[in-house]
């Protein structure tokens, strides 16, 4: 005979007792916690969903957005190979305008894309570089080359208007 | 009582699942956002609302089982 059989109902009242007195069920706590941790999961895909939702209407207001038409610069301003500071499209954004090669400028915001530090232009390797973690942009089109940024830098749309060069808009979005 | 337990524990793994697809939906449409591109947005959004009404009726799914069992009690 086990233990449990020899216990006389008198011997197991206190437990009985003790078991009324604090009546925790293990198994319906565990399926009370199980219930809890789906409605967890749940409201975790409702505050997703919402971040989507977030990101639709941002994008909403996003596509009716203009850019003011601001001259920059004049021809023959700045050298071959030098680089020009202004802002754009607000006073807060800087950019960054370069001459390429003799008629070529491109221009682009000055915050890295990854923790937005002011990239600067190296003329020895003819790119972008981000100073903070040595990210590496090209002069072309603003792709990223190397480093830890993973988005290209927003480009300027340049225009030639007479002896200025006027920014028209900016294709890529900024860091805010 | 088992059987029930293991219909819940089925639905969790799959509300995990839903979510783990959830989570990927929203860094890559804020992935793409970021660049510039507000393509994605909408799509991104519909998907992400169809696997939150999915996860929301296996929340009902889930506590439908809970009332049953009690009444049951």
């Amino acid at each position: 005979m086990n233990k449990l059989d020899d216990k006389t109902p008198a011997a197991r009242q206190p437990e009985s007792l003790w078991k009324d007195e604090f009546s925790v069920f293990n198994d319906r706590e565990r399926f009370v916690n199980r219930r809890q941790l789906v409605k967890f999961l749940t409201l975790t895909s409702l505050g997703m969903f919402a971040g989507n939702v977030w990101i639709l209407i941002r994008s909403w207001f996003r596509r009716g957005e203009t850019y003011p038409r601001e001259a920059i610069a004049r021809l023959g301003e700045i050298p071959v190979g030098s680089v020009k500071l202004f802002s754009y499209p607000n006073p807060k954004e800087q950019c960054i305008l370069v001459r390429t090669s003799g008629d070529n400028y491109v221009a682009y915001s000055q915050k890295c894309t990854h923790l937005s530090c002011a990239v600067y232009y190296s003329r020895e390797d003819n790119q972008l570089i981000c100073p903070c973690h040595n990210g590496r942009f090209s002069i072309r089109d603003g792709a990223v080359i190397q480093g830890p940024p993973t988005r290209a830098l927003p480009h300027v749309i340049l225009q030639r208007d007479g002896q200025e060069l006027v920014a028209i808009g900016m294709s890529g979005k900024l860091e805010s | 009582m088992r059987r029930r337990i293991t219909a819940i524990d089925g639905t969790i793994a799959l509300i995990v699942l839903l979510l783990m697809v959830q989570v990927w939906l929203l860094s890559a449409t804020l992935d793409v956002y970021l660049a510039g591109h507000s393509d994605a947005a909408l799509p991104g959004a519909l998907c992400s609302g169809i696997i939150f009404a999915a996860t929301a009726g296996l929340y009902w799914f889930v506590h439908r089982i809970d009332r049953s069992d009690r009444r049951q009690r």
